[in-house]
């Protein structure tokens, strides 16, 4: 089962290795992981994306509530929340395709962010459906290469999980 | 006033009442050495090698309950602390280890001595630090005391580059502020309450002590909880000594080489309480095959702890003094069971199974038996030592043969399994308490890990007492070569095993020898006797194995045992 795991940590050095360490050390795997400050400079906030039976789910929620520098664990799994991403897409189409990738990107509501004789470089900001949707779609047209930001993920206020 | 970085930490240190910090000097730590030199708080110990400096702090802690300290300067003598501190991180066991650093300014440039050691340590720390600014020093060093002996206690390592301990500053003694830092201590009430009924209508009940039930000091509330509701107590190679070996409530030690009545009644159990312990592979051998028919409550600090590896059914995540404590209360109060009727039948089936087989070796007349000396150690001490251990057959012999009624006088390396521990440790032991008796249970192998520490002991005047099983092999792995690689002793046969009389001479130690079962009593009574450090060779018969033995990853009552030695051509049968 995939998890979305949210969680607040001191803002110091050495804090993303304590995490990752936990990770490697016991062989579980980290799909997706970004790390910014929160509105308190001295918090930063880790969006962990991982997969894993309930007893390694427990275990690396536990775990991370353990260390030290770690002040909150919420695996958004129990809550309603919403996640985003956002992806960079340099595709490089024929000139026939031109128009079509320029309609995609309208329809998924992206933008061109920048452009060459050859290429176009393309932000998709959406769930990860959408972005493997649009991804899906470009990729017979010629995608060069993407680069994605890993998920990020918000509990919605005041809605509690069905 | 502003004061330098290292007197700085000289006075937190004498703050956190550490009387005793164990060393070796170096490079980048030369200054902080030379604050020590006059200073009438913190005596250092120079050890022979920093290893010995870490289990010596080890020791420490695991008899007074305090956290031991160690001072080191950077690279080497960082790195060589690595296997103490995972000794001590492994056991739960308080350290706080001061390492040197190269100058800030030099730090990942490949310096001389210099190695990234908050990287290395930090999966074999609770925490650790790299100072920045002379101004957070005082501070760090409060906080790493209060992390290593709060929650699960553990080793946190503190490195401190030359140019912070140089600078200077005001000294300062903040409150604690850790907002990320707050283990549980109480246990959930209603958990509890559940536990408690569980236990009221448990017929087959045992109580599984780890080494929890010593670190939170909780033997008192252990022994109330077995006397009230009549349950027998198996001990894990740490928890030896939380609840009184000589109790007749005490099955001994559990798992890979525990006693047959002690793993039979684990598995034939209908209720474990596993308190201050983690399921250890030792302990449980085949995960799927452990305690089958048992409800597991299992009550532990650490949440990691709990369903790790086993399923539990009553989950209590609290210190265990605390969680004991409302636990014996509610039992009293609320439960009011009487079990004097409903015991009888489980009681009398374990008598049984300890009359069936107990703990034994065959008697030699010729040849000293190595758990003959752990028995004849027991005898003249009465219980009344502290007994630190090497890792191997000394260890489980030690283990067997010898009682522990009280917490804190059994000293061993259970997790990691650090051959060269027991020496150092028993310095450090020692250190802590000039008057009592301690005793290092080592093999000849082991004790060459360390031996080097027999200088520290004999300068600082520390009269440790070594028992050295010497079978001239790495008896353990002998053991397993003889069961289960068709007797290919691959290099496990020490050929040239020192004199250790004369070794012990050339220190300016004494040395005793046995070779004969007669000698050994009389060997033990003058090392006893001796108030300096004393090495005692008992040569033992080389062949000899520990048992009962359960094979990794067979169940637990799968126990191979030792035949009668009649029958050379099948030494060895599984009982279920």
């Amino acid at each position: 089962m995939r998890h979305t795991i949210s969680v607040l940590v001191e803002n110091k050095f050495g804090v993303l290795s304590r995490v990752s360490g936990l990770f490697s050390g016991r062989g579980y795997n980290i799909e997706s992981l970004s790390v910014g400050e929160t509105i308190d400079p001295q918090v930063s906030v880790m969006t962990i994306v991982t997969t894993g039976d309930d007893q390694i789910i427990e275990q690396i929620t536990k775990q991370l509530n353990k260390l030290i520098d770690v002040i909150k664990v919420t695996d958004m799994k129990e809550l309603e929340h919403v996640e985003r991403e956002m992806v960079l897409v340099k595709v490089a189409p024929k000139q026939e395709d031109k128009a079509e990738v320029l309609n995609i990107t309208e329809i998924f509501r992206g933008r061109i962010v920048d452009s060459s004789q050859k290429t176009y470089t393309i932000e998709i900001t959406g769930d990860e459906k959408k972005i493997e949707a649009f991804i899906e779609l470009v990729k017979p047209m010629g995608i060069k290469e993407f680069v994605r930001t890993g998920k990020v993920a918000i509990a919605r206020e005041g809605v509690k999980k069905k | 006033m502003k004061i330098s970085g290292a007197e700085i930490i000289i006075e937190s240190l004498k703050r956190e009442g550490a009387k005793h910090v164990f060393g070796y000097p170096g490079g980048v730590v030369l200054n902080i050495f030379d604050s020590l030199y006059d200073n009438k708080d913190v005596q250092l110990i120079l050890t022979r090698h920093e290893q010995g400096a870490i289990h010596a702090a080890d020791g420490y802690a695991r008899a007074t309950g305090k956290a031991g300290v160690a001072l080191v300067t950077s690279g080497p003598g960082a790195t060589n602390t690595v296997t103490g501190i995972a000794t001590a991180s492994m056991d739960s066991i308080p350290l706080v280890v001061l390492s040197g650093q190269v100058p800030t300014m030099l730090i990942g440039n490949d310096a001389f001595q210099e190695a990234d050691i908050v990287g290395i340590t930090r999966p074999c720390t609770k925490y650790n630090y790299l100072v920045k600014d002379v101004n957070d020093l005082s501070r760090i060093i409060k906080e790493a005391f209060h992390i290593a002996t709060t929650g699960r206690p553990g080793p946190v390592l503190i490195d401190l580059p030359k140019d912070v301990t140089v600078a200077k500053a005001e000294f300062t003694w903040p409150e604690l502020d850790m907002r990320s830092y707050k283990p549980t201590y109480e246990g959930n009430k209603w958990m509890i309450t559940q536990a408690a009924h569980t236990i009221a209508k448990a017929k087959k009940p045992v109580i599984i002590a780890g080494g929890g039930v010593i670190l939170s000091g909780a033997s008192k509330e252990l022994r109330e909880l077995a006397e009230h509701a009549e349950i027998p107590v198996t001990m894990t190679l740490m928890g030896l000594g939380g609840f009184p070996g000589t109790h007749a409530l005490s099955l001994g030690m559990l798992g890979m080489h525990g006693t047959y009545y002690a793993n039979k009644a684990v598995q034939e159990s209908d209720l474990l309480i596993a308190i201050g312990m983690r399921f250890d592979d030792r302990v449980t051998g085949k995960v799927e095959a452990f305690a089958p028919h048992a409800k597991i409550v299992h009550i532990d600090i650490d949440p990691t702890s709990i369903r790790k590896n086993i399923r539990v059914d009553v989950p209590i995540v609290g210190d265990v003094k605390r969680v004991l404590t409302v636990l014996n209360k509610v039992l009293k109060e609320e439960v009011k069971e009487q079990w004097d009727e409903v015991r009888k039948a489980w009681l009398k089936q374990i008598e049984d199974w300890k009359a069936e087989r107990p703990l034994t070796y065959t008697w030699s007349d010729e040849v000293i038996k190595p758990q003959f000396v752990v028995e004849k150690i027991y005898e003249l001490t009465r219980g009344d030592a502290i007994i630190t251990t090497e890792v191997g057959q000394n260890q489980m012999w030690a283990a067997q043969f010898y009682k522990y009624d009280k917490p804190r006088t059994w000293l061993s390396s259970g997790g990691l399994g650090t051959m060269g521990y027991g020496f150092p440790a028993a310095i450090g032991a020692q250190l802590a308490f000039p008057n009592k008796l301690v005793i290092d249970i080592a093999g000849d192998g082991s004790i060459q890990m360390n031996i080097q520490e027999l200088a520290t002991a004999v300068i600082n005047k520390l009269p440790v007492k070594v028992a050295i099983l010497n079978n001239r092999y790495l008896g353990m792995v002998r053991q397993w070569q003889e069961l289960f690689y068709n007797e290919r002793y691959s290099y496990s046969h020490l050929d040239v095993v020192p004199d250790f009389v004369e070794l012990a001479r050339a220190y300016s130690a004494v040395g005793l020898r046995a070779t004969k079962p007669s000698e050994v009593e009389p060997v033990l009574k003058e090392a006893f006797k001796i108030h300096k450090p004393v090495f005692m060779d008992f040569v033992v018969n080389w062949k000899e194995k520990v048992y009962p033995m359960v094979p990794a990853g067979a169940p637990i009552d799968h126990m191979l045992f030792e035949e009668p030695e009649k029958k050379p051509e099948k030494k060895l049968k599984a009982v279920k």
